[in-house]
């Protein structure tokens, strides 16, 4: 098939960037939108013109790498599918197709569709962990967990951080990343030593990033591509408050 | 050179508390003196950095990534194995031992594997400590399933996610280090090259890949947990970053190369769509555990899968191997595969594939259960064919997923450079010719967790060496190389892409050094690489500038180093004249068609030697002394 791309071009952090128009054939249906972006790059480098930079590595939906909003939508129309599983069936021939990178002041943009994500690396820092060194463990099976915890906790704990649930946001918000780490712990034995801590600082890492505040639309459940659901939000706010008010 | 796996003495069972003690310690007060440079993120680098952070060395870990998380044992579906023995099945440390080495078609050291079997069962502990939320039963205790080539379940896993789950737990243990000021991380930071001083391993060149700044570090070890190079098939189930510049670079400043032919095709992934294709996906192998494979019994036959009658249908793993069934390890059901495709059974467009079906496993548990199971694995399956695999059986077929091969360690995780250590998938310890399923995360924890926490102190405690800073004349003359190197691949302006020399590569290597080999074949490879390697540099388009974000000049230096290990490979799969494990070279097959292996001239680790640039590789032997188990025929009949 037959497409006209509209890309954002942005030639580094500084740069004012714009969208470029770009023609594309002989797409075919069974390739992945970014298999359809390889192509058109390839064809790029074979006139000696920079090809578009965006970001993408294991292509199977987990590492969160891939980031890229299309036509308004992170990670493009399909529900629970990051953009480098979504694949060209989504589109018909001569569909006009426009491509932007995350947008939100804490993920600057780099180049063309790659955006800074290490907000997200800085927030888990200050406490999306159990404080434990290696070699301390007794036997697993010392600590039983129910099996609905246990599911509970991986449903959070499954978030790739890729930060479309910022990017669909008019906040920018980033409550949803937040919540599904501080969800896991909250619903884990393990994770109650450190429970008031840790969200208490990572909030306070995650207000220092300078993402904004969430006002109940949900659309980062919605473009969530692992479906993390807004649950998690509701239970870090009871917390937030809990631990505020016995923390002094 | 003699290669000593400095493989302690005694019986096998003690010789790792042996050689814990025999270890010389680091005062606790000096351990901050040290400086480590680890290189990856993934299981293995993220577990080392943490555990030797905690210890109080200071580490500096670097990644190709945006963030550590991202690193490819994220994508780790299966499982991670564990000789617990919870399900009270017959497991047992020595059982793990014996089917790794078994599974490896004796090509693996004793020693190595039994240590890993017995530090599995503190990595499942460690992991659930840090919260890792793996599958569980209704009383709240582990869940296990099997896995192929072994009998007994001793698998842990998070639904179809254990390895981004362990990946989190390491990540976060990487975190908390980070945020005590014990590991700088270095996120899309490219490592380039190795230094060399006075013959020890004390730093590494990288590049800034936001700013094309090339950097220098300086350390008292330098770690690599790079990860395998099973890019260099192109197609494979590697994320596309992935390769094996870090490895080859260490291996040309004369680190040794042991078994690069060592190479794992897994059964079940998703075949080849067409040729706009970058990348295969896995489905995990405990998809095995519940869908039986077969092909029409009539050739070329096309008729939809549920509409051909079961006395139509050859479900020829359960046929030629009744013991494992379904479950046989990998290189044989990729072999079977490959084989019935070969003869004309194959399903699909193509011709590559046959069938995972889950149509029994639905009638016998009820899709619910199945959807517990396997539900995100099922999604995605359906997301990239467009196929819903509750209804029709899946198409799988064979893809490049994991390297045994890697540069070679000693029984400390040090390659033949003092102080150059290499983890994970990167070395070549564990696995011999054959890696079992879950036994990746395994090893890749183990290493970092268990083990190298241990090995390098000795290093550190024996072999002092004197402070160097980056003003050290060797960091000069390998930076001067680097950006040589960087300089070349921008001044050539041709016209073809750099993924069009890596597909080619790719294609090369799998119809020649792939699934199966012959001296012809690896004879036509080790002719048509210096050839393609030229082309390369006279032709090669790499767009933009050095200090600038340029992923077109990322990829040619990748693939400009793919197109000269692409060698080294080779020479290995033509050296072995044997077939064993995921090697099989036709010449070596017996009457039924499986791997005959050559023991009496085989049993050795081949480590090859760079002689420099155009020149064959010098092969070191390290012969592999069997104490414990008896050199059997693999059979999984």
């Amino acid at each position: 098939m037959k497409l006209t791309l509209h890309i954002w071009r942005q030639k580094d952090a500084q740069d004012k960037g714009g969208m470029v128009r770009y023609e594309v054939d002989g797409v075919s249906e069974h390739s992945s939108f970014l298999e359809m972006l390889d192509v058109l790059n390839d064809g790029l480098i074979e006139k000696g013109q920079d090809p578009v930079a965006f970001d993408s590595d294991c292509r199977e939906g987990i590492c969160g790498m891939c980031s890229l909003v299309i036509n308004g939508r992170p990670h493009g129309p399909w529900t629970a599918t990051t953009v480098c599983q979504l694949h060209m069936r989504a589109y018909r021939d001569g569909d006009t197709i426009y491509i932007e990178p995350w947008r939100a002041k804490s993920f600057p943009v780099l180049k063309d569709l790659i955006v800074d994500r290490s907000s997200f690396d800085r927030i888990q820092q200050a406490g999306g962990y159990v404080s434990v060194n290696t070699g301390n463990a007794v036997d697993a099976n010392c600590l039983p967990i129910g099996k609905p915890a246990a599911d509970q906790a991986f449903d959070a704990a499954h978030c790739i951080g890729c930060g479309a649930c910022v990017a669909a946001c008019k906040n920018a918000s980033a409550m949803l990343f937040v919540s599904a780490k501080v969800g896991q712990f909250a619903v884990l034995p393990q994770g109650q030593t450190e429970r008031k801590e840790r969200v208490l600082s990572m909030v306070e890492q995650m207000d220092k990033e300078g993402f904004g505040n969430c006002t109940n639309q949900y659309e980062c459940e919605a473009a969530c591509p692992k479906e993390i659901s807004a649950d998690f939000m509701r239970m870090m706010n009871l917390d937030y408050f809990k631990s505020s008010a016995t923390t002094s | 050179m003699t290669l000593d796996s400095k493989v302690p003495s005694g019986p096998l069972a003690d010789k790792w508390d042996k050689h814990r003690f025999d270890l010389k310690l680091v005062n606790p007060a000096n351990k901050r003196k040290f400086r480590v440079l680890i290189v990856g993120s993934g299981l293995a680098g993220a577990s080392a950095a943490a555990s030797l952070a905690e210890l109080g060395y200071d580490v500096d870990c670097f990644c190709y990534q945006d963030s550590p998380r991202r690193a490819h044992s994220i994508a780790a579906q299966g499982g991670i194995n564990a000789s617990k023995n919870y399900q009270n099945d017959g497991d047992s440390d020595f059982r793990l031992f014996y089917d790794t080495i078994k599974g490896g078609d004796f090509r693996s050291r004793e020693a190595n594997v039994y240590r890993l079997a017995q530090v599995s069962t503190h990595i499942i502990d460690q992991c659930v400590a840090q919260g890792v939320p793996f599958a569980r039963e209704y009383g709240g205790t582990l869940a296990n399933r099997s896995f192929g080539g072994v009998l007994v379940s001793r698998t842990f896993y998070a639904r179809g996610a254990t390895g981004q789950q362990l990946l989190l737990g390491a990540y976060g243990a990487l975190n908390r280090q980070i945020h005590a000021g014990k590991v700088t991380m270095h996120n899309r930071c490219e490592m380039l090259d190795l230094v060399l001083v006075d013959g020890h391993a004390r730093g590494i060149i990288t590049r800034d890949m936001v700013t094309g700044k090339i950097e220098r570090w300086a350390g008292d070890a330098v770690v690599l947990g790079t990860g395998g190079y099973g890019n260099i098939f192109f197609l494979s189930t590697n994320a596309v970053g992935c390769n094996v510049t870090a490895s080859f670079r260490a291996y040309k400043r004369g680190a040794y190369m042991a078994n690069p032919c060592f190479t794992q095709i897994h059964p079940t992934c998703i075949p080849v769509a067409g040729e706009h294709q970058s990348k295969l996906t896995l489905m995990s192998e405990s998809l095995r555990n519940d869908g039986r494979i077969w092909v029409p019994k009539k050739k070329k036959d096309t008729r939809p899968a549920p509409s051909i009658p079961e006395d139509e249908r050859d479900y020829y793993l359960e046929r030629i191997y009744p013991t494992f069934g379904n479950l046989v390890p990998r290189d044989i059901a990729s072999r079977a595969a490959k084989n019935v495709c070969d003869d004309g059974y194959g399903i699909g467009m193509s011709g590559l594939g046959v069938y995972l079906d889950f149509a029994d496993a639905i009638q016998r548990l009820g899709r619910d259960v199945i959807s517990q199971r396997y539900g995100n694995l099922f999604d995605m399956y359906e997301r990239i064919t467009g196929e819903d695999p509750y209804k029709v059986p899946m198409r799988i077929y064979p893809a490049s997923h994991y390297t045994m091969g890697g540069l070679w360690v000693d029984y400390n995780l040090m390659s033949n450079i003092p102080g150059l250590h290499v983890i994970g998938e990167a070395n070549f310890s564990d696995h011999g010719a054959n890696r079992l399923g879950a036994s990746a995360l395994m090893q890749g924890l183990a290493d970092g967790y268990f083990v190298l926490p241990y090995t390098i102190g000795n290093y550190f405690a024996t072999e002092h060496q004197e402070q160097v800073t980056t003003d050290h004349p060797a960091f000069g003359e390998v930076e001067a190389e680097v950006k040589g190197q960087i300089d070349r691949l921008l001044a050539v302006k041709g016209k073809r892409t750099p993924a069009s020399f890596h597909k080619e590569l790719g294609k090369l290597m799998w119809d020649h050094c792939g699934m199966s080999r012959n001296a012809k074949g690896l004879e036509q490879v080790l002719q048509r690489i210096p050839e393609l390697r030229q082309e390369f540099w006279e032709n090669v388009s790499v767009t933009g500038a050095g200090m600038e974000l340029n992923q077109c000049l990322e990829r040619a230096g990748r693939v400009a180093d793919f197109l000269e290990f692409g060698e080294v490979m080779a020479h290995d799969a033509l050296g072995r004249g044997e077939s064993c494990g995921a090697h099989l070279r036709e010449e070596y097959v017996s009457e039924d068609g499986e791997a005959k292996r050559d023991d009496d001239n085989y049993c050795y680790v081949a480590a090859w030697e760079y002689q420099g640039d155009g020149k064959e590789p010098a092969l070191h032997k390290e012969e592999l002394v069997f104490e414990n188990v008896e050199l059997t025929t693999r059979s999984y009949k």
